[in-house]
């Protein structure tokens, strides 16, 4: 099964497991404390700091570093909030059919007709801006975008010969769902996994770069942007980083994600 | 009736009931959330005899349905209420705001749209070939920057290197019409990047599913050659999907007005709502949001109702 696994995903898997490793692990891995001034107003790379130094004279590799775990963390629990809610709500539209399946659709349709940027601020505008419940906002808005697909993969599945045997030996409504229809409906959904992830990462930056996501001290992608963007002006480039960090990892967990959805259609759901 | 005016009287109809349903929405979650706007103007350390106080002064009081109706019935008359900051009149300030937010949209919607219909061609031209693949690559890295990023990335490499366009777009009514296109120049190419991506990769997913068809095959086998097939047989039959496209990324790019106007200092309706935000201004939140999410339903009703108008298949009823 390894064998098969293109280059291209194979970069893509491997530079996705670095970043999650040095989030995972940032507390040993990080030259300095996250919040330790250590040197002068934005110093260029040196051997000690090798990407210099911020707006207040901390490490800049250190903030970058700290950053990375906050936002993969943040993203990471949002995914899985939006996930757990939007396939299991999707999958019980399906299953349950009729007015159940009318009601939670046209709530969906309502609720993405509004941006979701927007809908976040006015939210934000209203309750205190915490990390909870930024993966609150962020997961359950974005929950609308899986139940959509969750739900249409699970329609297809619900009319099959096989959840039909199912119900017709007797088995409940629970076992339809976890025994039938998601084994068969994971492929789909572990595809989007990806997507969400990235749109995660991308939110939670702007909402942090908009001060009204991860507060100061704490330091996040978003937020390095925000406390060095006076620099840019000067041509120092410090509030830059994030931006490749953030390409980077976008790039790569895109590269997984189109692997895993090739594979999965040109096999139409089987084993590889 | 005929059957194009019935179908796009339902679209329209829809239209609105999504609109008034919105508005419902965004009143009702400022009104489930814990705090209001008396709390968020005394901050958390008020005193339980002073907000009651502010309550009544405010009337916020009354029943939530009946200043839900107040609320909505002064929108649709133009009353958007007054700020609680500095308590200046909401509709003045949205005015020239709003103004000033779609002129950015308008111009970066302008470069926009014919490139990426042009790149979207071009890449269908060449599917496969490296012309194609430079550009996924490059669409491909574009959305995955956030938009305030690609932002700064411009203007680090092309406002501070090499002195081309300016930091900060600040317009006011004094400049010419040839002054405000200067000092836009920089955001007008970040909003055009970034729905550029979008709106190529949808056109070239669009028109790749046209080619597919037989009577393209048939254009191929009688010898067309390759731009003609996508001119004249591919583009007339995409207009449709393309047309739905450019009007789905038109609603995406007044929502990415809000991040780059707070990068480039731009006195609109982003930086408008996210200031309102920060200061927990409760009336100009609610009526920001409300014209933000009203501009984003409209363009998508605009859109499926153009697609409706478009699709020749609707246009002679038997």
């Amino acid at each position: 099964m390894m064998k098969n696994i293109p280059l291209s995903a194979l970069i893509g898997l491997f530079i996705t497991g670095l970043y999650f490793f040095v989030a995972i692990f940032a507390q040993w891995i990080a030259p300095f404390g996250m919040a330790e001034v250590v040197g002068d107003v934005w110093e260029p790379a040196s051997a000690e700091h090798l990407l210099g130094t911020d707006n207040i004279g901390r490490d800049l590799l250190t903030r970058m570093i700290y950053g990375g775990q906050t936002t993969i963390f943040i993203a990471t629990m949002g995914t899985i909030l939006s996930f757990v809610t939007g396939s299991s709500l999707g999958f019980l539209a399906a299953v349950l059919g009729g007015w159940a399946d009318q009601l939670l659709s046209r709530l969906v349709d309502l609720l993405m007709a509004i941006p979701s940027l927007i809908m976040a601020l006015v939210i934000l505008a209203m309750v205190p801006v915490t990390v909870p419940v930024l993966i609150l906002v962020m997961g359950l808005l974005d929950a609308t975008r899986v139940f959509r697909l969750a739900r249409s993969v699970a329609v297809d599945i619900n009319v099959m010969e096989y959840v039909e045997a199912a119900s017709l030996r007797g088995e409940g409504r629970l076992w339809v769902i976890f025994r039938e229809i998601l084994p068969n409906a994971l492929s789909p959904l572990v595809a989007e996994l990806g997507l969400r992830f990235i749109f995660m990462v991308l939110f939670i930056s702007t909402l942090s770069f908009l001060g009204l996501g991860v507060q100061p001290p704490l330091a996040d992608w978003g937020g390095i942007v925000k406390e060095n963007k006076d620099g840019i002006v000067y041509g120092i480039g410090a509030g830059l980083y994030p931006a490749v960090a953030i390409a980077t990892l976008a790039i790569s967990v895109n590269l997984v994600a189109d692997w895993i959805l090739n594979r999965t259609t040109s096999l139409k759901g089987g084993r590889g | 009736m005929h059957p194009i005016i019935k179908l796009v009287a339902q679209r329209f109809s829809l239209g609105i009931l999504l609109l008034v349903a919105a508005s419902v929405l965004i009143f009702g979650l400022t009104e489930a959330l814990p705090g209001d706007a008396a709390q968020a103007v005394l901050g958390q350390a008020a005193t339980a005899e002073s907000l009651a106080n502010l309550r009544e002064e405010m009337g916020l009081n009354r029943p939530a349905t009946t200043r839900y109706f107040e609320w909505f019935g002064g929108i649709i008359t133009g009353d958007l209420g007054t700020s609680i900051v500095n308590r200046l009149d909401i509709a003045e300030s949205v005015g020239k705001r709003l103004g000033n937010t779609l002129f950015l949209a308008f111009w970066a919607a302008l470069v926009s749209v014919p490139l990426a219909i042009f790149l979207g061609l071009l890449a269908v031209r060449y599917r496969n070939r490296w012309p194609d693949k430079l550009i996924s690559g490059v669409t491909l890295t574009t959305i995955s920057i956030p938009e305030f990023l690609i932002g700064y990335v411009l203007v680090y490499f092309l406002a501070v290197k090499l002195g081309f366009g300016s930091a900060l777009a600040m317009i006011n009514d004094s400049m010419t019409l040839f002054e405000k296109l200067q000092s836009i120049v920089l955001p007008v190419m970040v909003l055009t990047l970034v729905v550029l991506a979008h709106m190529m990769r949808m056109t070239r997913a669009a028109i790749l599913n046209v080619m597919q068809s037989a009577y393209i095959e048939t254009a191929e086998l009688k010898g067309l050659s390759t731009f003609n097939v996508i001119a004249k047989h591919a583009f007339p039959n995409a207009v449709s999907p393309i047309v739905n496209v450019v009007m789905l990324n038109l609603a995406y790019l007044v929502v990415g007005v809000v991040v780059v106007e707070v990068v480039f200092v731009y006195p609109g309706m982003g930086q408008f709502l996210v200031d309102a935000v920060t200061k927990r201004d409760v009336p100009v939140v609610l009526a920001c949001g409300v014209i933000f999410a009203a501009i984003y339903i409209g363009l998508n009703m605009l859109a499926d109702i153009i697609s409706i108008l478009a699709n020749p298949r609707l246009r002679h009823p038997k």
